[in-house]
């Protein structure tokens, strides 16, 4: 049977039919589906969750592995950041049953800080990189990846981008099959990584890798696709699809496994072809290995390491090579496109981030950052969000500005409640235990909202549905040393700008939570709408600075020419944070 | 169509529905027996801003993401997004828009205008664009989620798929119970 499936789900998919019983994950755009594939449809067979952040989501991994499942840890590329601590030794220990490392990496930055190039994390880690083309190879490569772990005792790094997670295609169905694996057998001298059995295991891994070495010279992971010797490409990910269509009378080495690469086979294509290329997105991964060994070979001199590549982009780096006529491409390619009106993500109508930004604003504080919804403050009009680095630094950047002493104004730090359980906890101890000052606000909508409304350790419910335990993170921010936590409706800017103005004046730490949830998870919240009276309306536009996207210009103009505004009924959820900023009294309930 | 593929554009706001569309028009196309694929970008689109989704078919589709300029449709929800891509559309391509404007917070700013007159620059663009009124038609029909479905319809018209691979695809994927009437807002649409 065939089905049209996206990368993500045709990887959970590979996970079902190749035997996975264990996977954990803390969601991140482009990997999050993966794990909420395997949730929805194959829970019977593989238990699925949501780690608190992706280096718990590897260890506990690792223990499902050393305990005989065989077992996937799904993260975003900078989660392997996070993972990053285990990652390292992991690789001397080896497994117990199969373990897969899925890296989501997303070039372009199409909802990431950056776009690193995670194929370092396999050379840097010695651990083979498998590097899927489309749906079908997602799940095809689950089980080349499963039993090369399993054969060379190595977790194996399965690495996508956001063209093959968000892409879909078609995807031969198979059945499920199953391999036995004995439970965790006590073996000290391979998982306890103190120093003389760590030195003994990293000699382990140094011969590993010249096993795979081989192995790399000889799977059908690699393959070389002869057609004209004029021009020789190496390349593989998403950048072999884009290839294949910009060069079709090219002879390819598509690269199934990206690290290590098999060089013997590389020099021989080489030899093959008069002008040898690769074309990799992102970083000179395989160029610079390629050239080190010797091999003369162009890429990024053409195709540049700054965001994903496409057919274009392949065709004019040969195009600007000599090797390809301009004419193949469409007459209208270069065709002019019209000025149109930047539409940027906004905070939906009714986010209860709106209220504490809002109040920020007008306190004049300076707000460091953290990443996710909330973080869409930093745009026009709201501009209230002043720095943004990685998953819980918000707090340890109000703590360091704030000792360094050299800022007039005071600086308040913003992190939702996922990102604070993530990684914020660890900060706020630390700033707590270093005598701060700072007032830090975890904006708690009870949900992971960026990515699409996941559950955590906050929500009382699993990735399974389970109802479970759920932290309270005003005792918790009390047990790390915090005397002064305050909970707020952020739909009330008057309380909301009191206890701000309160907690910023105090010398000592504080913790302000918001107690309203996300408007879109777990489900739509909408109340009555409400609306402006155009004869009451000033056009002061005041109202347009809280920047929502129900509100707009109304054909209605002010003496001066300014237009008044208008509420879309059918988007306002009616969370009067307009009304309450309107100074004349102009925006009521619909029905008034 | 290049090398046997046709390629379609369907773009909007997000929240207005471009995925759904473009997931029927793919499984369609598969349903038919052609090689197909689909992509775009989720994330940080679902908050209002600009949605694309790439949709290809053919004997065989190598890159999901259709070349500059080499679009054989684009699907437009939204007038201002319809512009904003009018020049990937293929020389003779097929032009259709949806009569529907969705003005960004963004213009509050007094920095940033809607564009005046968008359906004239379309047609100064492409002289055959087709304006569907499509919010007008799904109210005649009695529900205005229909608005999607309607636009399908319209297209199919310029696809080379078969109505009852259409129809058939429609039922499936449509919410439970509204199986029906989608099929017959979608046969308004291709009649329209």
């Amino acid at each position: 049977m065939e089905m049209l499936l996206s990368g993500n789900q045709a990887l959970a998919r590979g996970v079902f039919e190749y035997g996975g019983e264990f996977a954990s994950a803390y969601p991140g755009t482009p990997s999050t589906e993966i794990l909420q594939t395997i949730a929805k449809f194959f829970k019977d067979d593989i238990y699925a969750e949501w780690a608190i952040n992706e280096k718990v989501a590897l260890e506990a991994a690792v223990g499902a592995s050393y305990g005989g499942a065989r077992t996937i840890a799904v993260m975003k590329h900078v989660g392997v950041n996070v993972a990053a601590d285990p990652l390292m030794s992991l690789t001397y220990t080896g497994v117990g049953a199969g373990l897969i490392l899925v890296s989501a990496d997303d070039p372009s930055l199409h909802s990431s800080q950056n776009e690193q190039d995670n194929r370092y994390y396999g050379k840097f880690a010695s651990i083979p990189v498998l590097e899927p083309s489309d749906s079908q190879e997602a799940k095809d490569f689950v089980k080349a990846s499963f039993e090369i772990s399993e054969q060379f005792d190595t977790p194996v790094m399965l690495r996508i981008t956001t063209r093959i997670s968000h892409s879909k295609g078609i995807v031969e169905i198979g059945e499920r099959e199953t391999v036995e694996h004995g439970g965790f057998e006590r073996n000290i001298t391979k998982y306890v990584m103190v120093p003389a059995y760590a030195a003994t295991r990293h000699k382990v891994v140094i011969d590993r890798l010249e096993s795979l070495k081989e192995y790399a010279e000889t799977t059908d992971l690699n393959r070389i696709e002869r057609n004209g010797a004029d021009v020789g490409i190496i390349t593989g990910s998403i950048s072999y699809q884009h290839v294949k269509e910009a060069m079709p009378d090219a002879s390819i080495l598509k690269l199934g496994m990206g690290y290590p690469l098999p060089m013997k086979k590389i020099a021989s294509f080489a030899a093959e072809v008069k002008n040898l290329f690769v074309v990799e997105e992102l970083e000179p991964f395989y160029e610079e290995q390629i050239r080190a060994a010797g091999i003369e070979v162009e890429g990024k001199k053409y195709f540049s390491n700054h965001l994903e590549l496409n057919v274009d982009r392949v065709r004019d780096g040969f195009i600007e090579a000599g090797l390809l006529d301009a004419s193949v491409k469409s007459p209208t390619s270069s065709a002019e496109p019209e000025e149109v009106l930047p539409r940027p993500p906004v905070l939906c109508s009714g986010c209860p981030h709106r209220g504490m930004l809002v109040a920020m604003k007008k306190l004049k504080l300076y707000t460091t950052g953290d990443i996710g919804c909330y973080t869409l403050g930093a745009l026009p009009p709201l501009s209230q969000i002043d720095t943004c680095l990685c998953m819980g630094a918000s707090i340890g950047h109000a703590f360091g500005i704030t000792k360094a002493g050299k800022t007039d104004g005071k600086v308040v730090s913003i992190i939702g409640d996922s990102t604070f359980l993530h990684s914020g906890i660890t900060a706020l101890a630390s700033a707590v235990y270093n005598k701060t000052n700072t007032t830090n606000i975890i904006v708690d909508n009870r949900i992971t909202a960026m990515t699409g409304g996941q559950d955590h350790p906050g929500t009382a419910k699993t990735l399974m549905g389970e109802k479970t335990h759920a932290i309270d993170l005003g005792a918790l921010c009390k047990v790390l040393g915090v005397e002064h936590v305050r909970v707020v409706d952020p739909y009330d800017l008057e309380e909301t700008i009191g206890v701000l103005k309160e907690e910023t004046e105090r010398d000592a730490p504080s913790v302000i939570i918001t107690n309203r949830p996300c408007m879109l998870f777990p489900s739509k919240i909408k109340d009555e709408p409400y609306a402006v009276i155009l004869e009451k309306c000033t056009a002061c536009g005041l109202c347009f600075s809280v920047g929502c996207p129900s509100i707009s210009t109304s054909e209605e103009k002010n003496e001066k020419g300014k237009p008044k505004s208008e509420i879309d009924p059918i988007t306002c959820t009616g969370c009067t944070i307009c009304a309450q900023v309107c100074p004349a009294g102009a925006i009521v309930p619909l029905e008034q | 169509m290049k090398n046997g593929i046709t390629s379609v554009l369907i773009v909007g706001v997000g929240g207005q529905g471009v995925l759904l569309a473009s997931e029927i028009l793919t499984e369609v196309a598969k349903v038919m027996g052609l090689d197909a694929k689909k992509s775009e970008v989720h994330g940080m689109s679902q908050r209002g801003g600009v949605v694309t989704s790439h949709v290809r078919f053919g004997e065989k589709v190598y890159s999901p993401l259709i070349p500059s300029g080499e679009a054989d449709l684009i699907l437009a929800f939204e007038l201002a997004e319809g512009l904003r891509w009018i020049h990937q559309l293929a020389e003779g391509g097929t032009f259709i828009v949806n009569d529907h404007k969705l003005v960004p917070p963004i213009t509050s700013t007094g920095k940033f205008f809607y564009p005046e007159d968008a359906m004239g620059r379309i047609k100064a663009r492409v002289p055959d664009a087709k304006l569907v009124k499509a919010t007008d038609i799904a109210k005649e029909l009695g529900n205005p989620r229909l608005v999607n479905t309607i636009l399908l319809g319209v297209m199919s018209k310029s696809i080379d798929l078969a109505e009852d691979k259409w129809l058939e695809v429609i039922k499936r994927m449509a919410p439970k119970g509204t199986g029906e009437l989608n099929k017959k807002a979608f046969l308004t649409g291709r009649s329209t």
